[in-house]
């Protein structure tokens, strides 16, 4: 008689195998998503960016995708992870639509999944290196809501991860009103990613915004923004302190 | 190959004040609206106010993965019990609940700081206070969160509470009228505010009485 001792490779905590599957820090990473309500739904703005660490390697990466017919996903963070959460999200909504019941997952539904998923892979000590935003709109209820990679959410007007956080969010504050027109949000959303080109790092010029309203989804075909580099004060930059170097 | 130590925290603190005071027959609970991580502020419009039961609600700060986690187990026992025993959970046997809950994860900890607000058996107002592993204690009034070591000091002055040393026992309900309590709240958050960074935007004030339950809000300094 023959037994097979179960490793339960789950548990990232017991056995040294387990130890080399967890994440440990994050590898191609996205930067900052910047998200508003608006009018007629959501908007939501990312760059198209995948850094590995200070290299810029992958510049062709979509990190906002429609879910269901509702809601819009967009991701900061660990890129396969994000890729690992759409595989969840698609069986997700494909068991959801077998049903064949004439219901669909709201964005109520797919943020608190997802903040399920995140917490409990938190608890278990491996996380989904991930800043989430989820934004949608149900029943002519827009919804706007974030998740962070320890399982902390909440929802409100207008979210940003990362950079975003610092620097668009202070912007939004000021700015954003609950009637915005889909032109004005646009402009208001490129206002921040400007501020982001100029600030963060791993930000790069070329960007898309996703719109979500109760007709559906539609992500823009990639695009840069002007930007000015002539300010007076880096001209000539040691003018005022001259030096050795 | 030595263990390798994790270089992210499975904790964080979200910041956040919450208070209760128990009268003779209201019970106030009350708590900011401000949810922030490390020095940025995430949310100026989340709520820390929990309705678990018709006579219990619970205020909770700290991380607000834990919290909310912890709302949720809550709420399904307290579903669980509804069907098997045909009534509403009692506030000291919701108190109860929650301390067994904490202890379970004694050893990972939900990282909540919690008051427990509502009415007894008798109509009376009652408040627990709990930390993150469960130990509790019924009182006439408490503070936790970031702006507790704030507040509890000036509850102890205003609330005059008898000494726990006395015998018989003597209950810290305070004799304060309802809309008295209610002021006393906003001026311990307009205080509190001014000198804790995680405490203010909104306040949010549930008042707890025999015939249902109202809420106010007031608005705190956003800086």
């Amino acid at each position: 008689m023959t037994f097979t001792i179960p490793i339960d490779n789950g548990d990232a905590l017991k056995n040294a195998e387990a130890d080399s599957q967890r994440t440990l820090y994050p590898y191609v990473t996205g930067t900052s998503i910047v998200a508003i309500k608006y009018k007629d739904g959501v908007l939501m703005a990312s760059d198209m960016g995948g850094s590995y660490g200070s290299t810029l390697r992958y510049k062709n990466i979509e990190r906002v995708k429609a879910i269901g017919k509702h809601s819009l996903l967009g991701a900061s963070g660990e890129i396969s992870d994000f890729q690992e959460i759409l595989r969840y999200l698609d069986e997700l909504v494909l068991n959801d639509n077998m049903w064949d019941d004439g219901n669909s997952l709201g964005p109520k539904e797919v943020h608190n999944y997802l903040t399920r998923v995140m917490y409990n892979r938190r608890n278990k000590f491996n996380p989904l290196w991930n800043t989430l935003v989820l934004g949608g709109v149900k029943n002519g209820e827009s919804y706007l809501g974030m998740v962070s990679m320890i399982g902390v959410s909440f929802e409100d007007n207008h979210v940003a991860t990362g950079f975003g956080n610092h620097l668009a969010r202070p912007i939004l504050r000021d700015e954003w009103r609950a009637d915005l027109s889909f032109e004005d949000g646009v402009k208001l959303l490129e206002k921040c990613m400007r501020v982001l080109l100029y600030r963060d790092r791993s930000a790069i010029n070329k960007l898309q915004i996703a719109k979500i309203t109760e007709e559906g989804v539609t992500v823009s075909q990639p695009y840069s923004l002007k930007t000015f580099w002539e300010f007076q004060a880096f001209h000539n930059p040691t003018a005022g302190a001259q030096g050795s170097w | 190959m030595t263990k390798q130590h994790a270089n992210w925290s499975p904790y964080d603190n979200n910041g956040g004040t919450c208070v209760a005071i128990a009268g003779s027959d209201y019970c106030v609970i009350a708590a900011d609206t401000r949810m922030s991580t490390g020095y940025s502020i995430l949310s100026r419009d989340y709520s820390k106010i929990h309705k678990l039961a018709d006579k219990a609600v619970l205020s909770s700060s700290g991380f607000q993965a834990d919290v909310k986690a912890l709302q949720k187990v809550l709420k399904s026992r307290h579903l669980v019990y509804q069907h098997q025993h045909n009534k509403q959970m009692s506030c000291p046997a919701m108190a109860q609940l929650l301390s067994n809950t904490l202890y379970f994860k004694r050893f990972f900890p939900y990282y909540a700081f919690n008051v427990l607000g509502g009415l007894d058996e008798e109509g009376k107002g009652c408040v627990f206070t709990y930390d993150a592993v469960g130990s509790y204690e019924k009182v006439g009034y408490s503070a936790q969160g970031s702006g507790s070591t704030l507040i509890m000091p000036f509850l102890d002055n205003q609330l005059k509470s008898p000494s726990p040393l006395l015998l018989p026992a003597q209950d810290a309900i305070t004799p304060l009228s309802e809309p008295e309590a209610v002021d006393l709240v906003k001026t311990v958050f307009a205080s509190a505010t001014e000198r804790d960074i995680y405490t203010g935007d909104k306040l949010e004030i549930m008042i707890l009485k025999a015939d249902g339950i109202r809420t106010e809000v007031m608005e705190l300094r956003k800086d």
